[in-house]
């Protein structure tokens, strides 16, 4: 009765590649209800920024930096209203513009981030926890010195750095400063499960065949760690997200002119806030709120399918047949 | 027989999947007496620790039983949650496998035995709780000194003692014990099945010993239930079952186990079927070296012999409800090659 | 005989403090001082004599080798001297005496909020999993989680300041309040009690309200996600179904085994959640304008004041590794298994 084992230690390639895909995907549609539901709702929100994303310049009326059309300067902080059905902000921006302009630099610089902190974090993670040795030790001291950080805080001081040195501020800056706060994260995630992985019969038997290390931890260790990258990195999505916005707060996200950033115009929207104006705040701060629920519902949809103990399947309805005439009183 | 304790009637239990429920014990029915101690064989698989737990109400989510499991004139299939509850512990008591995780590690010994104790008598005064845990305990040879330890800081053989005690010191009248030695080393295994085997005269316990083990079955039951698939295939006293086995089932599995003289090893061809759609006719006939056409056919008949025996199987009759030409030998394309397990 | 055991575990843990502080330090030091540019013209402005520059570098130390400076700089957080800020001269232990209590005061109420918020609609969703309890507890967790911090205080000015006007929407206390309180710890909280001064610790109530539910309530997201999964996993341990096998009523099993066991680890979790809880410190302090020691630090970022943010980073690295320290020696005192 134990066959809930998901985590296949055979290498996919091919039409196993395929076959894999398919097991992997069974505890989704085997899961209950709520969860299938929290997961596809995960999968339309997400979807539906992407679109929003590659679509802006069709979507959006306006560009997110435009305060004129037609010769006409913009109403400042204006009402929501037919022309700008979000309203606009005091430097006559289109409130909506800049909303949907935004899932452009979110999406942008979460992307980056993300494609920096897995290609650091997953090979040092894999090499040191492979080897193990001095090596492991002090990247371990180290990782685990930051980890315990506040990671805002390390995002903050690298873009602080970063923006007085010459390379300024943007979109690879505050990928940096995220991609800092997360390698140790994939390094810590990664280097544990290739310990535990690492002394699994086939890994030894691949060893004890004479395969080279580099072979074992591509062919062997790679495939069987990496399966739980996509539930973390898409959690680790919904946070950078967050955490970009917290920078673009504090003004260490991107320049205004540089791109629509949803957390820059909440901060902006702090002093209109009290002579009443929600507006300004509102939309773009529901934005973050949105396509962070719709990444957490992703990832942990992710989540469930490859950790079998919060699965739970459906059990479907029976009913015991009437009792069968196999058993009969002799006599 | 009129002086079981416990009556199983029947029993069913189904657990729940996307598709068609799971029959892990699909119509059984066992009679167990005062003291006396019946083990319960079968392959992996078969239906033998959910009959354990089914007899408790122990059943997990998406599971549900039917039929009946008589105790003292209740029908505790039909009972109520709380009331089935409220027999755990001082009418029925069971023992696990794994005794290593079955003690809450934050849980000194001492809180396990008081929290056992004063849930289902709840006058006893401190004093009291203490002397009759010690004085269990120290029956399987634990001393009173470990009494306020953690789980941790024992054994897996000394745990499963104190489990023993745990379930002991309520004085039930049954103890299921789900193979309560596998994970076990073989000398603590002895010790363990000494303890049990004295169960009755010490407390007049009786004793369903659930196991995959026969040596441990002819050494210490009185009766034994062979099941097969979810359903009993061979039940009656130890010795008679182990001199001539009358199921072919339990044939092939007294060869399977190995002894002093054995000079080659047998198996049996095949695994046990899937339970959610069993094979039709005799659940074993795809396995049975010595199948008839009938066993594919229609579900064999409960036969009882004189020596207190019972058993599911054509080859004993009855011989007036085998269709014309069913005792024919089972044609088969392919016997014998073991399915990749 | 378990006395020793937890004493040892306890020095050996502390022995491990040395060198993460060690590193943290020395990375700190690393990004400030190894960055390109100069920290000491960022921080005066561009228009400032050469001369000047100089002077204030001499005085700093900036211009020894890094591995002088580095050294002194070691030594001097040894010490206790966290240093001096370059733009208004105001020593770091002043900030940290000062700030730090206001910040003290936020994160305390927060917690507070998002351990009792966070476990008890963790543990019900946990328990009553898959029912309609579970799935608002589980929802509300993840929208609480996905609100930023500044968001959540932005709206909730909104609302309850200026919309309905019940409650203060920036600083600690009202400027009167502030000029009459005696100070004794520099909690103002505590301040207003010690004196007894019941109108001040009201106003001070005011204003500890929406910075610290909404700090609090956004950290409660991360707890009830984890104690909810925590719950699930201990409800499925084999000494559940023991206990159930011996009789024991569900509530206690549920209690007395599921819940207490669960929440072991919610321990650590609450530890780890401290230096999250910190960083949404600045975010919440900046929102409400609450004179904290992130609002310090944002300020000083503002304006490129390196030994104020290298003093207050530290501060922060400081206070994350004691906390670590804490919730290993709490574990090791309430699960015995850690001790061996």
């Amino acid at each position: 009765m134990a066959a809930t084992a998901p985590a296949s230690p055979r290498t996919p390639y091919g039409r196993a590649r395929l076959l894999a895909l398919g097991r992997a995907t069974k505890p989704i549609r085997e899961a209950s209800g709520i969860a299938r539901g929290m997961f596809w709702a995960g999968v339309g929100i997400t979807f539906a920024f992407i679109l929003m994303a590659f679509l802006a310049p069709v979507i959006s009326r306006y560009n997110f930096s435009q305060y004129k059309a037609n010769g006409v300067r913009f109403p400042q902080l204006g009402h929501p209203s037919g022309l700008h059905w979000m309203g606009t902000t005091v430097q006559s921006d289109d409130v909506m513009a800049r909303v949907i302009y935004g899932a452009q630099t979110e999406l942008k610089v979460v992307v980056i981030a993300l494609a920096m902190s897995l290609s650091i974090g997953v090979p040092l993670g894999l090499i040191s926890g492979y080897f193990g040795g001095i090596l492991d030790r002090a990247l371990v001291l180290i990782m685990d010195a930051i980890f315990a950080f506040p990671y805002l805080l390390i995002a903050i001081v690298i873009a602080f750095v970063l923006s007085t040195s010459s390379i300024g501020g943007g979109i690879f800056t505050a990928a940096i400063a995220i991609t800092a706060a997360y390698v140790p994260l994939y390094f810590r995630v990664v280097r544990n499960h290739v310990i535990s992985v690492r002394e699994e019969p086939y890994v030894d038997a691949a060893r004890a065949l004479g395969a080279r290390p580099r072979t074992v931890i591509r062919k062997y260790v790679f495939f069987n760690v990496v399966q739980n990258v996509p539930p973390i990195a898409t959690l680790n999505a919904a946070d950078a997200i967050l955490l970009l916005a917290s920078l673009g707060f504090l003004g260490y996200g991107i320049q205004p002119t540089q791109g629509a950033e949803w957390g820059y115009d909440v901060s902006r929207a702090v002093s209109d806030a009290s002579s009443g104006i929600w507006w300004t705040g509102l939309f773009p701060g529901l934005a973050i709120v949105l396509l962070v629920t719709g990444l957490t519902l992703l990832g942990e949809g992710l989540n469930e399918t490859i950790n079998p103990v919060l699965r739970r399947r459906r059990f479907g309805q029976f009913d015991f047949e009437p009792v069968p005439g196999a058993v009969e009183e002799a006599e | 027989m009129s002086d079981a304790i416990l009556q199983v009637k029947n029993l069913r239990v189904y657990y729940g999947t996307p598709g068609r429920p799971v029959r892990a014990v699909d119509g059984v029915s066992l009679d167990i007496g005062e003291s006396e101690v019946v083990g319960l064989v079968g392959e992996s698989g078969c239906g033998k620790s959910t009959l354990g737990r089914g007899i408790l109400g122990l059943l997990p989510d998406g599971a549900r039983a039917d039929g009946e499991v008589l105790y003292d004139g209740q029908n505790l299939v039909a009972m109520s949650q709380k009331s089935v509850r409220r027999m755990r512990g001082p009418e029925l008591g069971l023992i696990f496998q794994e005794p290593m995780t079955r003690l809450n590690p934050l849980l000194r010994i001492e809180g396990h035995f008081r929290e056992t104790l004063e849930q289902h008598e709840p006058n006893l005064t401190d004093a009291e709780v203490r002397r009759r845990s010690l004085e269990t305990l120290g029956r399987m040879g634990i001393p009173p000194t470990r009494f306020r330890q953690y789980p941790h800081e024992f054994s897996g053989g000394m745990r499963q003692r104190i489990m023993i005690a745990l379930a002991l010191v309520l004085r039930p009248k049954l103890l299921v014990a789900d193979e309560p030695t596998t994970s076990l080393d073989v000398i603590v295994e002895g010790q363990i099945l000494a303890l049990l085997a004295d169960l009755k005269n010490n407390f007049g316990t009786a004793l369903l010993l659930i196991t995959h083990n026969l040596g441990i079955v002819a050494e210490s039951c009185d009766r034994m239930a062979v099941m097969y698939a979810g359903r009993i295939a061979e039940e009656g006293p130890v010795r008679e079952i182990f001199a001539e086995p009358a199921h072919p089932y339990t044939r092939e599995l007294l060869r399977s186990t190995i002894s002093l003289d054995t000079t080659e090893l047998h198996s049996i061809p095949g695994a046990p079927p899937n339970l959610i759609d069993p094979p039709p006719g005799c659940r074993f006939h795809p396995r049975c070296p010595n199948a008839m056409t009938v066993c594919a056919q229609l579900e064999p008949i409960e036969q009882r012999f004189e020596d207190g025996r019972r058993v599911l199987c054509w080859l004993h009759g009855p011989n007036d409800r085998i269709p014309a030409g069913g005792g024919a030998p089972l044609e088969r394309e392919l016997l014998g090659v073991a399915d990749e397990a | 005989m378990a006395g020793t055991s937890l004493r040892t575990y306890l020095i050996t843990r502390l022995a491990l403090v040395v060198p993460m502080v060690f590193i943290l330090l020395t990375l700190v030091f690393l990004l400030l001082r190894v960055a390109p540019g100069n920290p000491i013209q960022a921080a005066l402005g561009g228009h400032v004599p050469a001369a000047y520059v100089h002077q204030i570098e001499h005085r700093l130390g900036f211009d020894k080798p890094l591995i002088t400076q580095y050294g002194e700089y070691l030594w001097n957080i040894l010490r206790g001297n966290f240093g001096t800020t370059i733009t208004d001269n105001r020593p770091l232990s002043q900030i940290i005496e000062q700030n730090g209590a206001a910040t003290l005061e936020l994160t305390f109420f927060a917690m507070l909020i998002a351990i009792v918020v966070g476990v008890l609609i963790g543990l019900v969703a946990g328990r009553y999993r898959d029912t309609p309890l579970d799935i608002f507890g589980r929802l509300f967790g993840i929208f609480i989680y996905a609100t930023p911090v500044f968001f959540l205080g932005l709206m909730a000015q909104l609302v309850f300041g200026v919309w309905l006007g019940w409650l203060p929407t920036s600083d600690q206390a009202s400027p009167i309040t502030q000029a009459l309180l005696q100070t004794h710890t520099n909690i103002f909280f505590v301040d207003a009690i010690w004196d007894g001064n019941w109108g001040a610790l009201w106003d001070i109530t005011k204003h500890l309200i929406l910075p610290a539910t909404t700090l609090g309530l956004v950290t409660a997201g991360v707890f009830i996600r984890l104690v909810r999964v925590n719950v699930i996993r201990t409800m499925r341990d084999d000494y559940i179904e023991a206990a159930r096998a011996r009789g024991i009523a569900e509530h206690r099993v549920v209690f007395a085994h599921a819940f207490k066991n669960a929440l072991v680890p919610v321990i650590t979790i609450v530890g780890l959640n401290l230096a999250i809880l910190l960083g949404g410190a600045v975010l919440t302090e900046t929102t409400f304008n609450w004179p904290g020691i992130g609002h310090e630090l944002v300020v000083y970022l503002e304006n490129r004041d390196y030994t104020a943010v290298q003093g207050i980073i530290i501060v922060f690295a400081l206070v994350v590794v004691a906390v670590s320290v804490l919730v290993d020696f709490l574990n090791a005192y309430v699960d015995p298994r850690i001790r061996y």
